[in-house]
């Protein structure tokens, strides 16, 4: 059993950096956004690294912060989480890379929370970031390619997003979690990862619902992270048919950052979805009390969808409170 | 949910690509391209004092040239995804593959990045033109002598 409960863990800040695609879609206020992919940089990796050097500068400045951090964790999509690495150099502070694919993000902030919650640390920052070029090179075809897609593909978002986490009462509470358990349904197509990630999804929101002994109605909202168009429906029927639960308020952050007119398929994905979903929009609008994240990840390489291997996913859960 | 139940379900709800439209447009854009290739062939035939053979030559080079040349000013790969088939099978697909992975890996070295990925997408149609040719030119002498 892996869920527990914190009690002084709270998100002092968020900061976001978001692509210049994404600020043309369904958002609009974001903290900053990027001109175009190269951000000023000779290259698309360091453009990457420094929309997280520029998420983590303004956290700092912004709070006053500067040497005061105990932790840094982080992680992105790259070989090696090598865009993390790179940036994570820039600063003075200990570092733990973590990797769950598009999961990395609730995974990192799991991980912190505990440590705070356990006194060992007073606070931590939290990092993650996804560009869509870079992922293009490194999953798919040439990106000057433009290779047809099936209906079914996720568009990997841009952007970058990172938080604080500390002990001091603040707005939003990290209520409590559940670290997923990877599961294999033998999907091997990298193409439809909302149907190699629902299961996971599913599984880990009932193990959350079990160990903590809750209702599926005890949220205000479910925020799932990029199952996408399909993978959404899949998901919803699977814990219908294998857990009879029926979700009041569901939305898919994967479906919430472009406009159906900018071409995405079955919607956005990326580690950077998730939080930029719930930081720019969902928590802007103070409606839902308590929200429900389950961040999702297709844990594929290149290699091993290539040698057709089933895919093996992974779902982690975070309660989040937002405090009156 | 076993794992054969849940493929049934991913099955169901998993929208199907329209097969007849896309061969449909891959057939008029590709039509379209040898159209335009002809026209440039007699073009060249009327104009310069060259053999056919020649002239399908020149034409081939033009039409290597410009899809390379729209890859590199960026707008290749949105009528590559459009239009699909219809502009990968064509010369100009091999053309825009080669430049497209070389823009992909010239940051990564002439030597690790560009030489090692220039045939990352075309190399296949290489190796296996190559072989298909082979056999081919056997069957043709076998019948032909």
């Amino acid at each position: 059993m892996a869920s527990f409960k914190f009690n002084n863990v709270y998100i002092k800040d968020s900061f976001t950096v978001a692509g210049p695609m994404e600020a043309e879609g369904q958002i609009h206020k974001f903290d900053l956004v990027m001109d175009d992919y190269y951000y000023q940089e000779k290259t698309l990796l360091d453009a990457e690294i420094k929309m997280q050097r520029v998420v983590i500068d303004n956290l700092l400045y912004k709070n006053k912060m500067k040497g005061k951090i105990d932790l840094l964790i982080g992680g992105d999509l790259s070989n090696q989480i090598s865009i993390t690495n790179h940036n994570a150099v820039n600063f003075d502070i200990p570092f733990l890379g973590v990797y769950s694919a598009c999961a990395s993000f609730v995974e990192g902030a799991i991980i912190a929370a505990n440590f705070i919650d356990t006194k060992r640390i007073n606070n931590a920052i939290v990092i993650t970031s996804s560009h869509n070029l870079n992922a293009e090179k490194q999953f798919r075809f040439p990106i000057e390619y433009g290779a047809p897609r099936a209906l079914t593909t996720t568009f990997t978002a841009t952007g970058s997003v990172g938080i604080i986490l500390d002990r001091e009462v603040s707005k939003f509470k990290l209520e409590s979690a559940t670290v997923g358990k990877p599961v294999d349904y033998n999907m091997a197509d990298a193409t439809h990862m909302g149907a190699v990630m629902a299961p996971a999804a599913a599984i880990a929101l009932k193990e959350h619902l079990t160990e903590l002994n809750r209702d599926i109605n005890y949220y205000d909202l479910i925020l799932t992270g990029d199952l996408g168009e399909i993978g959404s429906k899949i998901f919803k029927e699977f814990i219908k048919k294998n857990y009879d639960l029926k979700m009041k308020n569901h939305i898919d952050a994967g479906g919430e950052i472009f406009l159906s007119s900018q071409e995405v398929y079955s919607g956005s994905s990326g580690p950077v979805t998730l939080p930029l979903v719930l930081f720019n929009k969902i928590l802007r609008t103070s409606k839902y009390k308590k929200i429900l994240l389950i961040a999702t990840g297709s844990l594929h390489s290149k290699d091993t969808t290539n040698q057709k291997k089933a895919i093996p996913s992974i779902a982690h859960v975070l309660s989040l409170e937002v405090m009156a | 949910m076993n794992k054969d139940e849940y493929k049934k379900l991913v099955d169901k709800l998993t929208p199907k690509e329209n097969k007849k439209k896309n061969a449909f447009w891959a057939f008029m854009i590709g039509g379209l391209m040898g159209a335009i290739a002809e026209g440039l062939v007699t073009l060249i035939l009327k104009c310069f004092a060259v053999s056919e053979v020649e002239a399908y030559q020149i034409v081939c080079l033009i039409i290597i040239f410009i899809g390379c040349l729209f890859t590199a000013l960026g707008f290749f790969d949105n009528w590559v995804s459009k239009a699909k088939a219809g502009l990968i099978i064509p010369t100009t697909g091999f053309a825009h593959s080669v430049a497209s992975a070389t823009l992909d890996y010239k940051k990564d070295g002439l030597i690790t990045g560009v030489g090692a990925n220039y045939f990352k997408l075309a190399g296949s149609v290489i190796i296996y033109g190559i072989i298909s040719a082979f056999i081919f030119a056997i069957i043709g002498v076998i019948i032909h002598g």
